[in-house]
């Protein structure tokens, strides 16, 4: 993992002592409201309805089992000891004081840990593929790039006023699991025809009120120009980017509006001027990052693993299990295990402190202590040997963790929502609840299969609800919650904005048209189609047709 | 009939918690002991009040909100007040699942 050097802990140090005093001041009625606003959300820090709620960045959703006991610590100290972590890789503690901010920034930092870049319009906490440098199917590891993107990232001077904020996410593999093209600037690894990798730059996707697939600006940019390039993007963008309407200040309606081609001739433009610039990456600039994230002591185990298949013929529970929540790993003998947050009728991507100190140990004791964040707001034990994988299973579910759930219906992604949010027009946690616990049969979710299901509270879809397979949408409609529906979102690489079918449905009514919709996919699925496979054969009027039959 | 009964709510600033202005000046946590404005004229007044509280920085971000009456019991009307109020339902005030045809 990637060790702070003494500048980024001085400036950590820093930072948060200043923060201390500005909170001070605060209390002491010598900074207004107005004057502490931006120096909170600087600081992750935002008023709620509740209470105030913190925002910590989980760089590229890696995290250390230190780090993760400190995140549980701190949930138990200053919080009402849980978590929330959401589909930025970010986590939020939802129950906050003011005046004990300044002492959580400092356990933080004990961890290099901060709640910089969570707010405001500046370049976001870069999200990543959460199975980056484990993953068997992966080109290369793109937590180097993270990591490097991050570090010039972070407080550019050039870049702290943007006219809004800008996300920046990366995957390492042909198989987008970080959904790069709904980003203001995508990155994917690719091998050009010499061999040699490099990244597709892809520009203006976003969601929000004007859900958006970015597109491809450049099909392969050698590695080293890769900081160059971003900044030629956020130059062009912050030069011409509208600052007049926040509706319109994303990256994605100034590429809509001047078109790709212009846009990514300004790009190439600015970019000759700057190519050869410092920004340039010298090969032992990229080597001395390389080096923070170098693999592992992996041991050599051979395949098959006979305790591990053993375990499985023996045991259907665990087997089932391993179905769902394993992905193949780079290393023969050792798995990447997904840990579902997503128990039914539990609130999606809550980790209560016990459960945060339990996978902090359990990483320590199965997978070489480290862990990752998914954006459907999961944990990831990324290095786990095959042959502790029972344990492990048997352990986690000790803590209420060994749900098999990880790609099914109630694999849900869910906003904090109206329960939570001081933006919100509905609720969204208590509607995947009721949705998961109706789903809940492991039999039943393993036969519709795969599918994703997401659910935001308001329109800026922080849920993702236009990419989920099925998107549930939370309006006010004459101050009553209702929830609009759509169908057909992709979040991966043939990324896709789901279509709403109609008008929308008072809270009691959402459970039974999810369960319309998957009684007719399973009606008119064909042999081994999935969810998806089917809306995109026959379109969404069958659904439609079903779901308004009796309205 | 028309609603004219009004709240004059804020988030505490030491903690962020809900608050309502009460007698005295005093930001109560309970719905039950907030004043309520009847007129127009009463509720100008508890702005005025909460515009001088926040300059003393007890509470920040105040305003009004429709609440019903009855008897001597006080409701909020949107949902987002009733939330407020009475804290996140997270699993609690949902009806159970609907059966699986
Ligand atoms: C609790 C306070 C939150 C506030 C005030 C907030 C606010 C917003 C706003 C205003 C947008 C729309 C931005 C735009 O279109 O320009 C947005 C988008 C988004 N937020 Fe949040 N959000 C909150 C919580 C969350 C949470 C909990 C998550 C993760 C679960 C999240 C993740 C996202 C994502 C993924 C987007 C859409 C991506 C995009 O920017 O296009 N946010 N949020
Ligand atoms: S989608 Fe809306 S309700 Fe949900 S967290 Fe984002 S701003 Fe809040």
């Amino acid at each position: 993992m990637y060790q702070y050097n003494e500048f980024d802990h001085a400036f950590l140090k820093d930072r948060t002592a200043e923060f201390r005093d500005q909170v001070a001041r605060r209390l002491a009625g010598e900074l207004t409201e107005d004057e502490f606003k931006p120096l909170r959300l600087m600081n992750g820090l935002y008023l709620q309805l509740h209470a105030y709620m913190l925002r910590v960045a989980i760089p590229y959703g890696t995290l250390s089992a230190k780090q993760m006991r400190q995140l549980g610590m701190i949930a138990k100290r200053w919080d009402r000891d849980w978590g929330h972590f959401t589909t930025r890789q970010n986590i939020q503690y939802n129950w906050i004081k003011l005046d004990d901010v300044p002492d959580i920034l400092d356990a933080l930092a004990e961890v290099e840990m901060h709640a910089i870049q969570t707010s405001g319009n500046c370049i976001r906490n870069v999200t990543a593929d959460q199975f980056a440098g484990v993953a068997a199917d992966e080109i290369e590891d793109s937590r180097v790039w993270a990591e490097i993107i991050r570090q010039w990232s972070t407080l550019h001077p050039e870049f702290t006023f943007l006219p809004r904020k800008f996300k920046i996410a990366i995957t390492g593999s042909e198989h987008d699991r970080a959904a790069v093209k709904l980003h203001d600037i995508g990155l994917r690894m690719r091998r050009n025809e010499a061999g040699e990798t490099g990244f597709e730059v892809i520009v203006g996707g976003g969601q929000g009120r004007t859900p958006i697939v970015g597109e491809t600006i450049r099909d392969f940019l050698p590695k080293q120009h890769l900081l160059s390039y971003l900044e030629a993007i956020l130059r062009t963008y912050n030069l011409l980017g509208r600052r007049d309407n926040l509706y319109k200040a994303r990256i994605k309606i100034l590429v809509a509006a001047v078109g790709i081609e212009k846009f990514a001739e300004m790009v190439e433009e600015e970019w000759l001027e700057i190519k050869d610039s410092a920004l340039a990456l010298e090969p032992e600039q990229i080597r001395a990052i390389e080096e923070h994230f170098a693999p592992p002591q992996y041991e050599t185990i051979a395949e098959p693993v006979a305790g591990f298949d053993a375990a499985r013929f023996t045991d259907p529970a665990f087997a089932a299990w391993t179905r769902t929540n394993l992905f193949p790993h780079k290393q023969p003998g050792y798995a990447v295990v997904t840990v579902s947050l997503k128990p039914a009728g539990g609130v999606p991507g809550d980790a209560t402190s016990a459960q945060m100190e339990a996978l902090a140990d359990l990483a320590e004791k199965y997978s070489l202590g480290e862990l990752r964040i998914a954006h459907e707001q999961n944990v990831v034990l990324p290095d786990v040997r095959k042959q502790d994988l029972h344990r492990l299973w048997q352990e986690l579910g000790e803590q209420g963790l060994a749900d098999a759930n990880i790609g099914l219906i109630t694999d849900i992604i869910s906003c904090p929502g109206l329960d939570y949010c001081n933006l919100a027009n509905a609720r969204a946690i208590p509607i995947a609840q009721r949705i998961s616990r109706h789903f809940a049969d492991p039999a039943l979710q393993s036969e519709i299969g795969p599918i994703t299901l997401n659910i935001s509270g308001c329109i800026n879809a922080c849920g993702h609800h236009h990419v989920g397979n099925i998107g549930i949408l939370g309006v006010d409609k004459k101050g009553v919650e209702h929830y609009q529906i759509t169908i057909g979102g992709i979040a991966d690489e043939n990324a896709a904005v789901g279509r709403i079918l109609g008008p929308s449905f008072p809270a009691e009514e959402v459970v039974d048209a999810i369960d319309t919709l998957i009684a007719t996919f399973r009606k008119i699925r064909e042999e081994g189609e999935t969810f998806i496979d089917t809306v995109q054969r026959v379109g969404i009027q069958p659904f439609k047709e079903t779901l308004y039959a009796n309205h | 009939m028309k609603e004219k009964n009004q709240v004059m709510t804020a988030n505490r600033l030491g903690d962020g918690a809900v608050v309502y202005l009460a007698e005295d000046d005093d930001w109560v946590l309970s719905l039950d002991a907030a004043e309520i404005a009847e007129s127009e004229e009463e509720a100008i007044r508890l702005e005025e009040r909460a515009g001088l509280a926040m300059k003393q920085q007890k509470v920040v971000g105040p305003y009004l909100f429709a609440v019903s009456v009855t008897g001597e019991y006080v409701a909020p009307i949107s949902q987002r007040e009733i939330i407020r109020a009475a804290g996140p339902t997270v699993g609690t005030d949902l009806p159970e699942t609907t059966p699986l045809r």
